[in-house]
């Protein structure tokens, strides 16, 4: 292949940063696989806190300092609902 | 950049600086692959994009060939670009792909190849030669930031481009 200047730039121009906040959620997902399978622990031996836990899984993650991205609150509602 | 087997060796093995690097290496190709491939927007390229790095993180064990990161990365981002797309329109898992997607993917992997070149080019031509193509800066925002006389820049990115044009063609 020829990498003149122009195929260079086209090239180049493909490839523009993905944001900052995305970037750094996916970056602290073993962090937050960790505070997951710490919650799903806790969950599992209280009831109460299951409920709670599912009925606002968005808030529950949050307040473990997880980013609730879709897939993680995918993730807990399976693994809540399967126990 | 650091080797697929290394990378992959280091993440199995715990190290989470080793995460770190693989995001940082494979974002652009991802976000790319759902932006550009697949068309997706806001929050679908946002979920999408997550979505492939959760994946990518718990099946990471399950990848045979270590020197095949970059080709499983991109089937798996497809994968999830197609459900992404399909519950978006409440339907089932589609296989239908978005018109010129084979061209624009063969396009992101020379993009890919180029981005690999560009790592060993010295700190400051990559600086110049991201700024100005993949953040499209100006000439004077660079110059700024880098404390290089704005009209100096262009001369610096056409120096740049031949330097990487020769590590391509090497």
């Amino acid at each position: 292949m020829s990498y003149d200047e122009e195929t260079l730039a086209k090239l180049l121009r493909m490839f523009p940063p993905a944001p900052e906040g995305w970037v750094r959620a996916a970056q602290e997902l073993p962090n937050a696989r960790d505070a997951l399978d710490d919650l799903v622990a806790r969950a599992e031996a209280d009831a109460e806190l299951r409920r709670r836990i599912l009925n606002d899984l968005e808030a529950a993650l949050a307040a473990e300092g997880v980013e609730p991205s879709s897939a993680l609150l995918a993730e807990l509602r399976v693994r809540l609902s399967a126990d | 950049m650091p080797s697929e087997e290394e990378l992959v060796a280091r993440c199995l093995a715990g190290d989470p600086e080793a995460w770190n690097d693989l995001v940082r290496t494979y974002s652009r190709y991802v976000f790319a692959i759902c932006s550009q491939g697949y068309r997706l927007q806001g929050a679908d390229a946002e979920d999408a994009f997550q979505d492939v790095f959760v994946r990518v993180y718990g099946r990471l064990d399950t990848l045979r060939n270590a020197e095949a990161l970059r080709p499983w990365i991109a089937q798996m981002t497809r994968r999830v670009c197609l459900d992404r797309i399909a519950a978006g329109k409440r339907e089932e898992p589609s296989d239908v792909e978005p018109l010129g997607l084979e061209a624009t993917l063969e396009e992101l992997d020379e993009a890919f190849a180029v981005r690999e070149a560009m790592a060993e080019l010295s700190e400051e031509c990559r600086e110049i030669l991201d700024r100005f193509f993949c953040r499209d800066e100006s000439y004077r925002t660079i110059g700024e930031e880098l404390g290089l006389p704005a009209g100096t820049i262009a001369s610096r990115i056409s120096r740049c481009l031949a330097r990487l044009r020769q590590r391509l063609e090497a």
